[in-house]
């Protein structure tokens, strides 16, 4: 069975090999260790010289990057943990998007920072955070997240191969999660994928939608697992429509779905305040709603490391059902 | 044919009248925002940036950067139509004083990341086996960023071809350097084991032997060097914040880079300076004056 980690890494190796340019730098990254999470694996044996390891220098390596991407190389800069994209800001927003953008002409920057975000493994407050929100809304920055539905190696391809700066965003719990992208139906609901470079999907059950749940990312799995005991203990029917290019992003398959329902409810795993969830609702607030809009996020405090706590604080199943439900119980006041 | 004296002169004599003109505009309010001029460092530009080739070299300059800009050869009109706002500006009036670009000539004004970036397009001449360098331009103000630090780290670890060029002109800002920077400048590099060296003048004719030693170095060992200019400016940070003792001025006025040309060359080397200047500079600030003002259209709307 193939995982997200095998797709991820399958395509790293294709694009390596295809495109002579595509540099990688990042920690332990080398052989036989492969990176933290192994996505990098195998690259170091069979692309040498342009597999670099780096000291603990993220804002160095990013500021390479750019360097890099200037030289026409397309460099792929990893960040151990979403974390520590804290450290990255500056070259990001003050470096990298500015001169994508600022010098009166297009100057490509193909740059690519990839890092694994979310918690649910005990990693405790400063390894678990969802901080792509940091970056979202940065004029000229592409947030691309990956999810089971749409082949993550492919997404990280058509991510190194555009002529912006971008960050990929790879939830851990997904790594070792089957891959649906070859799936036509899943859990019952039929897939439709957009014909975008980075696609959006909606899930259905073909039935007509009561709620339609939006989400990105980790929170897939969730929606879906929400999704099917909706149907079953509440008879709630919900259309699923998945996001991976999640900054800026598209409204057209939300809107699609939220014109036949009427009720959405937005899940991510980030913290509530000025989330995802908050600009998604707002874009959205010209279409009809029969219900206020309901936001799924995780509490706002440092994610516990003790595992009893960390499912307290981040969004459940739990915590989805109920905000569908209350879209159907609630009217507009 | 000029001297490389007389030549020498005539461009920092551009720079420093070109950065008058910049000062004039905003007294007169014909522009609007911030500049930083580099009034008294005109040596450190002409020594070692007009020494690159700007075919295969990388420049990665800082808010300072209008003497470095010209060095490198980049066209008068487009730095005065940018300042200006203009869209005959080299980067359409986007940029303005501090975010230049022109070929492999970069500019920003956020201190310290340019060090890294820098590393970077020094990584990309080593990985496709190419002889062009990066230098990035620095002073003592960038010193207490921690970027630079693991600029240095990296540059050393992976033999990169890159010059940190520090104008040390100790003041960042308003304050003075004995208030940020603890320790040497020039000994910072060493214990990463980077060639470093110091030269303590503003006499251009001291300075180009020694900054081409300097990119000599980089550009035949493929290593990084850390080449340190004890420099001053002699005017304001950016317009009129300057509260630096006037006694204490007027001794660095006695070392103004120009004041000690004008010493050594004739008196036709310095009227034919001045009117050539005089000449460029109004043409290129006529092209400006004539030039509409920017507007959002095109490909970066």
């Amino acid at each position: 069975m193939k995982r997200v980690l095998d797709s991820l890494n399958e395509g790293f190796h294709r694009v390596m090999k295809e495109r002579p340019e595509v540099v990688v730098i990042g920690q332990d990254i080398l052989d036989p260790y492969g990176g933290a999470f192994k996505v990098t694996r195998g690259l170091s044996t069979d692309y040498p010289e342009r597999v670099i390891t780096s000291p603990i220098s993220e804002a160095g390596i990013t500021g390479v990057g750019i360097g890099l991407a200037l030289q026409k190389f397309r460099p792929v800069v990893e960040v151990m943990f979403g974390d520590f994209t804290t450290l990255i800001v500056d070259q990001l927003i003050n470096h990298g998007t500015k001169i994508y953008a600022m010098y009166g002409q297009r100057v490509p920057l193909p740059l690519t920072v990839r890092t694994p975000m979310g918690a649910r493994r005990g990693y405790g407050p400063t390894h678990s955070q969802s901080l792509e929100r940091l970056f979202m809304g940065v004029p000229g920055l592409n947030v691309v997240a990956v999810s089971p539905l749409v082949d993550p190696g492919e997404l990280l391809t058509q991510v190194i191969l555009s002529d912006g700066p971008s960050l990929f965003v790879e939830n851990k719990t997904l790594y070792s999660h089957p891959l649906w992208s070859e799936e036509s139906s899943i859990q019952g609901m039929k897939v439709t994928r957009s014909e975008d470079t980075f696609p959006s999907c909606t899930l259905s059950y073909g039935e007509e939608p009561d709620v339609t749940l939006v989400t990105y990312g980790g929170m897939t799995p969730i929606c879906l697992k929400a999704a099917a005991r909706l149907r079953e203990e509440e008879e709630l029917i919900c259309d699923v429509v998945i996001l991976h290019e999640i900054s800026p992003f598209k409204v057209d398959a939300i809107g699609a779905s939220l014109r036949k329902s009427r009720r959405m409810v937005v899940a991510e795993e980030g913290t509530y305040s000025w989330g995802w969830g908050a600009e998604v609702i707002a874009r959205l607030s010209e279409y009809r709603f029969d219900a206020p809009p309901v936001r799924v996020a995780a509490r706002e405090v440092p994610i516990p490391a003790a595992r009893s706590m960390e499912d307290e604080v981040l969004p459940q199943v739990r915590d989805v059902v109920a905000a569908a439900i209350q879209t159907v119980d609630s009217d507009l006041r | 044919m000029l001297s490389q004296i007389e030549t020498d002169f005539r461009d920092m004599l551009l720079i420093r009248r070109t950065e008058e003109l910049i000062l004039q505009l905003f007294t007169e309010g014909k522009v609007s925002g911030t500049t930083h001029t580099c009034i008294g460092q005109e040596a450190n530009a002409i020594a070692l940036i007009s020494q690159l080739d700007p075919a295969i070299d990388f420049v990665m300059s800082n808010h300072r950067c209008h003497g470095h800009y010209l060095s490198f050869g980049c066209s008068l009109e487009g730095l005065l139509g940018e300042i200006m706002g203009r869209a005959n500006g080299i980067c359409g009036g986007r940029g303005g004083s501090q975010h230049l670009k022109s070929g492999n000539f970069f500019s920003n004004g956020v201190l310290g990341g340019g060090a890294a970036i820098a590393c970077g397009l020094a990584l990309g001449e080593k990985l496709k086996k190419q002889n062009g360098i990066a230098v990035w331009c620095l002073s003592d103000g960038a010193l207490g960023e921690g970027v630079v630090y693991e600029s240095l780290n990296m540059a050393a670890l992976w033999n990169l071809p890159i010059l940190f060029f520090v104008e040390n002109n100790l003041y960042a800002q308003s304050t003075p350097i004995a208030l940020g920077v603890a320790g040497s400048v020039v000994d910072r590099a060493k214990p990463f084991g980077i060639h470093a060296d110091e030269i303590d003048t503003t006499d251009v004719e001291q300075l180009r032997p020694w900054c081409s030693e300097m990119i000599e170095y980089v550009r035949t060992n493929r290593k990084p060097a850390w080449a340190v200019v004890d420099t001053y400016r002699l005017a304001a940070h950016s317009k009129g914040d300057d509260n630096r003792p006037e006694e204490e001025l007027a001794r660095h006025r006695e070392h103004d880079p120009l004041y000690l040309l004008r010493r050594r060359v004739s008196d036709a080397c310095i009227e034919n300076a001045e009117k050539w200047v005089e000449d460029v500079l109004a043409k290129a600030a006529e092209a400006a004056e004539n030039s509409p003002a920017s507007t959002m259209d095109g490909e970066l709307s």
